[in-house]
């Protein structure tokens, strides 16, 4: 995982650079923004002549994912009030991942605190060495590094996709995440797609609502492998 | 200048939502509808995201290189490749396509 984020961090210097946004500016994001999908998001907005309200509000919607990672993060590492502030910088795709595959809260903290440490710092080194290597590079897109930030986001998704509910979510998010990317603002189309999980989960409750009636054996298929978490008896 | 308060507006507003994950109370987390949500969340924003980082340009739907590129990542995942395989799988397979002159 460290050397494919390093190799998206490297892609978002040069990337960065070729945006005509100074070394500084690519490291300042890196060092205070910390989260991939937003900085290139930003950039991309900026490098098309996006308003900076605009390519900020992109940026933003894109980052609120991390709430919802911090929202599990919170109850499974139960971290003391103090620390939650520093915490929470390192709050991302990766860090989520990492802790919630855990199987107790000791190797869930320390698996946050050694992948959010190696990844910050890893994340701002390769975002400088970019940001600088990016006339030596050249196209980076000759290099394949534009397939490094979708592959990295399939590895995480793909563990996710246990259950019928959670691959019917994919589908869905999917269709509306590409279906409105042409006509909605960027940014804007991924916070719609993100309804796809309420929308699932609420389709879902009224087809076992109406076959419960019936005696089913629908309900034990579809939640056979939720058990582990708990989420039904 | 421009470029600074994007990056000001972005520093903050990624903060704050990182921070208000991790604030809000327990408590909130203990009726199943909301446990379902964020677990369902991420699956539904992750999905997006690789569609569209695979599959666009802008506000311009494109197919090229990088959906080969993913396409053998998802095989690598099916084989229980380890993730640095998985990246450079999609790596690999698009800038061979490009180098043989293929988008």
């Amino acid at each position: 995982m460290g050397v494919a984020v390093g190799l998206s961090g490297f892609a978002f210097g040069v990337t960065a650079a070729g945006s005509g946004i100074s070394t500084a500016a690519a490291c300042v994001l890196s060092l205070l923004v910390f989260t991939g999908a937003s900085q290139f998001a930003l950039v991309g907005a900026l490098a098309a002549g996006g308003n900076p309200f605009t390519a900020a509000a992109g940026a933003f919607f894109l980052g609120t994912r991390n709430a919802f990672y911090g929202l599990r993060l919170s109850q499974l590492l139960a971290l003391p009030r103090p620390l939650r502030p520093l915490a929470a910088h390192w709050v991302i795709d990766e860090t989520a991942a990492v802790s919630l595959a855990q199987k107790d809260r000791a190797s869930a903290r320390l698996g946050f605190a050694v992948t959010g440490l190696s990844l910050y710092v890893l994340w701002n080194l390769t975002t400088l060495l970019g940001a600088l290597g990016a006339e030596a590079i050249g196209d980076t897109a000759a290099w394949g590094l534009d397939a490094a930030g979708p592959a990295v986001f399939l590895a995480l998704l793909a563990p996710m996709l246990r259950t019928a509910t959670e691959r019917a979510v994919a589908v869905l998010a999917l269709v509306l995440g590409l279906g409105l990317l042409p006509v909605l603002p960027a940014g804007v189309p991924v916070l719609v797609a993100a309804l796809a999980a309420p929308a699932v989960l609420f389709l879902k409750g009224r087809s076992l609502k109406g076959r419960s009636l019936k005696g089913s054996s629908f309900k034990d298929r579809n939640t056979g492998g939720r058990n582990a978490k708990g989420t039904r008896p | 200048m421009n470029v600074w308060i994007a990056i000001g507006l972005t520093v903050l507003g990624c903060y704050a939502v990182k921070l208000a994950g991790l604030l809000v109370p327990a408590g909130a987390l203990e009726r199943p509808l909301v446990r379902q949500l964020s677990a369902l969340l991420p699956v539904a924003l992750l999905a997006a995201l690789t569609a569209q980082q695979t599959f666009s340009t802008g506000h311009e739907l494109v197919l090229d290189a990088r959906a080969a590129g993913l396409a053998a990542a998802g095989i690598a995942l099916l084989l229980r490749a380890p993730f640095l395989a998985v990246v450079a799988a999609a790596v690999v397979v698009t800038a061979g396509l490009r180098a043989l002159g293929l988008q």
